[in-house]
C-alpha cells in the first residue's frame, strides 16, 4: 500500500499519546473531511484537517468552459445553496462585461437567495443538532427544506442544482402561482423556527454540549480567516450583504444577528436569527417585486426567448452565435464576494478577451473557516470536536472544488 | 453601466491612500498599479510581500486586517509567468485591495505571509499544490486538494484538462 504511507500523519508527540483516525467515512465529518487526533484520554492535545476528498478541479475544467457553460459547475460545488454560487458567479462575469441587470431579476435573485440561505441553514440545524444527539430536529429541518425544494422545482426545474440565475439575469419567469406559493411558505414558517427553538434553545442537554464549547475570540478568528456566522458568533459585526451590497441588498431592511461569546451556542443563535431575518427579505422582496423583464437587453449575451428564436431570423442567429462560439468578455479581472451561508464566497475571473474564462477561482469560506477547527478543539474533549466541526458548517464540495 | 477603461498609470493613482502610504513607508515596494471596474491591484515587488502584508495589515488609517483570499494566475507561456494575487479586506472601512507578485517561470517562490494572516496557511498550501509555487518560511507546505504523491500541478496552463493518460 505505497499511497497509504503517503497520506498526511501525525506522530504523537509524547509516550501518554495515540494518535486517532476520524473519518473520512464519518457520519459526522459531515461528507468526507478527515480529522486527524492526538489525544490523551480523552482530551485532544492536536488536531489536524485532511482535506481533498472531494476534488474535482471545477476550477480547471472552467478554464475550458464558455462563460454561460460554467453556471451549472457552480451549482456542484455548494450543493445546499447552489443559487448563492450561480449568483456570485454571474455578478463577476456582468461586472466584467458591465451589463446592467433589470431590477425584477434582482429581486428575483434576492428572494431566491434567502431562501436558499434558509435551505441551507436547515440542513446544518438538522445534522448539527444530529450530531450532538438530538434526532428530532432533523425530522422538523427537512419537513421545511422539502417544501423549499418544491419552491426550487417549481421555478427552476431542479430541486438542487438549479442553474436558475444566468449571465444577464434569470433563466425563466416564474409560474403563475410561485409568488403565492412562497407567501404561504413564509407565512408559516417564522412559526416553524419557534418549533425548533422550543426542542433546542432552552434544552439543558444541548446547552451543555454548545455553551462555553469551541471558544474563539474575536481576534483569532479575523487573523484565521473566519467568515459569516462563525466570525459574527464571535462579536464581529460585519455582514456583505449590508456593508457591500451588491444585487440590490441596500434596498432591503434587516438586521444583522451579533453574539459576542464566541462558542458553539453563539453560532447557533446567530444561525438561528438569520433564519427569522432571512424570511423577512423574503417577504420584502415579496411585496416589492417589480415588474418588467427578467434578463438583461444584451442579445449578443443573454439567449432569446424562445418564441423570437423561432420567428426572428436575428434572434437565431444570436442564439446560434452564444451556443455555438460562447461571447467574448472584454479583458480585465474581477473579484466578487457575496455573503453566501457560510461567509464570504468570492469568485476571481479573469479574462482574456476570448469566450472561455481564463482563470476562475473560488474562495471557500468553509477552507477558511476549517482553519479555526485546531484553534477551537486543542485541549478539549473529543465530543466537543464533533460539536466543533458542526457549528462551522462545512460543505466539502466546496472546500475541495 | 457605461465602459471605462483601466487605468495603469501609477503617477494618477499615487493618491490613492494604500499606494501613497506604501511608498512612502517602504522604500521600492510598490512597481505598478492597475484601477479597473472599480477594483484597486497594486504590484508589489516579490522581496517585500511579507513587509507590505504586514504594514497594510497594521496601517492606523485603514487597516487591512482581513485576507480573503490568496490565488494564482499562470501566464504560460509570458514571462513573468505566475501572478500571486492577495484579497485583502478592511473589515471596519468595508474597502478591498488586491496586491500581486509576479513570478518568474523557473523555479517561482515568495515569502509566505502566514506569519501575517495565519489564515494564508491552507490558501498558500493550495496555491503550492496547485501552481508549484514555493512559499518560503511556511510551516506546513505540503500538498492539501492533490494526494501526496501526485505528479505535476493541474491548474498550470500546459497541465492538459484531462490530465496525463
Amino acid at each position: 500500500m505505497a499511497h497509504m504511507t503517503t497520506m498526511p500523519a501525525l506522530e504523537p508527540r509524547q509516550d501518554r499519546t495515540m494518535i486517532l483516525n476520524m473519518g473520512p467515512q464519518h457520519p459526522s465529518t459531515h461528507g468526507v473531511l478527515r480529522v486527524l487526533l492526538e489525544i490523551d484520554g480523552e482530551n485532544v492535545v492536536r488536531i489536524m484537517p485532511d482535506i481533498g476528498y472531494l476534488h474535482t478541479g471545477i476550477e480547471k475544467t472552467c478554464e475550458a468552459k464558455f462563460y454561460q457553460q460554467v453556471v451549472p459547475l457552480t451549482d456542484r460545488i455548494d450543493y445546499l445553496c447552489p443559487m448563492t454560487n450561480n449568483l456570485c458567479y454571474a455578478l463577476a462575469v456582468e461586472k466584467l462585461l458591465g451589463l446592467e441587470i433589470p431590477p425584477k431579476a434582482q429581486w428575483l435573485r434576492v428572494l431566491l437567495n434567502e431562501l436558499t440561505r434558509i435551505n441551507s441553514h436547515l440542513v446544518w440545524l438538522g445534522t448539527h443538532a444530529m450530531d450532538i444527539g438530538a434526532l428530532t430536529v432533523f425530522l422538523y429541518c427537512f419537513r421545511e427544506r422539502e417544501d423549499i425544494l418544491r419552491l426550487f422545482e417549481a421555478v427552476s426545474g431542479q430541486r438542487m442544482m438549479t442553474s436558475y440565475f444566468r449571465i444577464g439575469g434569470v433563466a425563466l419567469e416564474p409560474p403563475l402561482d410561485f409568488f403565492d406559493r412562497v407567501r404561504a411558505f413564509a407565512d408559516r414558517f417564522p412559526s416553524k423556527v419557534d418549533e425548533y427553538e422550543n426542542l433546542l434553545t432552552g434544552n439543558p442537554i444541548w446547552v451543555m454540549r454548545t455553551k462555553g464549547v469551541a471558544r474563539i475570540t474575536a481576534e483569532d478568528a479575523i487573523a484565521l480567516g473566519a467568515s459569516g456566522p462563525t466570525l459574527r458568533g464571535s462579536g464581529v459585526d460585519i455582514d456583505l450583504r449590508r456593508d457591500m451590497p451588491y444585487s440590490g441588498y441596500e434596498n432591503f431592511k434587516f438586521k444583522v444577528p451579533i453574539a459576542q461569546e464566541g462558542d458553539v451556542f453563539a453560532r447557533y443563535q446567530c444561525r438561528v436569527q438569520e433564519l427569522r431575518e432571512s424570511i423577512e427579505i423574503v417577504k420584502q422582496a415579496l411585496d416589492g417585486m417589480p415588474q418588467g423583464p427578467i434578463k438583461a437587453d444584451a442579445p449578443k449575451v443573454v439567449l432569446p426567448d424562445r418564441e423570437k428564436m423561432k420567428t426572428q431570423m436575428e434572434a437565431l442567429i444570436y442564439h446560434f452565435k452564444i451556443i455555438t462560439e460562447g461571447f467574448a468578455v472584454p479583458a480585465g479581472e474581477v473579484y466578487q464576494a457575496v455573503e453566501s451561508p457560510r461567509g464570504e464566497m468570492g469568485y476571481y475571473v479573469v479574462s482574456d478577451g476570448t469566450a472561455k474564462p481564463y482563470r476562475v477561482h473560488m474562495r471557500s469560506a468553509c477552507l477558511a473557516n476549517l482553519q479555526l477547527l485546531p484553534k477551537m478543539c486543542e485541549g478539549r474533549l473529543i465530543a466537543d470536536v464533533v460539536a466543533a466541526i458542526g457549528s462551522i458548517d462545512i460543505v466539502l464540495g466546496e472546500i475541495d472544488r | 453601466m457605461p465602459f471605462v477603461p483601466a487605468i495603469t498609470d501609477l503617477e494618477q493613482l499615487k493618491g490613492h491612500p494604500a499606494i501613497a502610504r506604501l511608498q512612502e513607508s517602504i522604500a521600492g515596494v510598490v512597481l505598478g498599479a492597475k484601477f479597473d471596474r472599480d477594483e484597486m491591484s497594486i504590484y508589489i515587488e516579490r522581496s517585500l510581500i511579507r513587509e507590505a502584508c504586514s504594514f497594510l495589515r497594521d496601517d492606523q488609517t485603514c487597516p487591512f486586517n482581513y485576507l480573503s483570499d490568496v490565488t494564482c494566475v499562470d501566464w504560460y507561456p509570458s514571462e513573468p509567468r505566475y501572478e500571486v494575487v492577495y484579497h485583502l479586506l478592511s473589515i471596519s472601512k468595508k474597502e478591498r485591495v488586491r496586491l500581486k507578485v509576479r513570478l518568474d517561470g523557473d523555479n517561482p517562490a515568495l515569502e509566505s505571509v502566514t506569519s501575517v494572516w495565519p489564515s494564508a496557511n491552507f490558501f498558500e498550501r493550495e496555491v503550492f499544490d496547485l501552481f508549484g509555487v514555493r512559499f518560503t518560511g511556511h510551516p506546513y507546505l505540503q500538498r492539501i486538494q492533490m494526494p501526496e504523491d501526485w505528479e505535476g500541478h493541474p491548474l498550470r496552463k500546459d497541465y492538459p484538462v484531462e490530465g496525463y493518460r
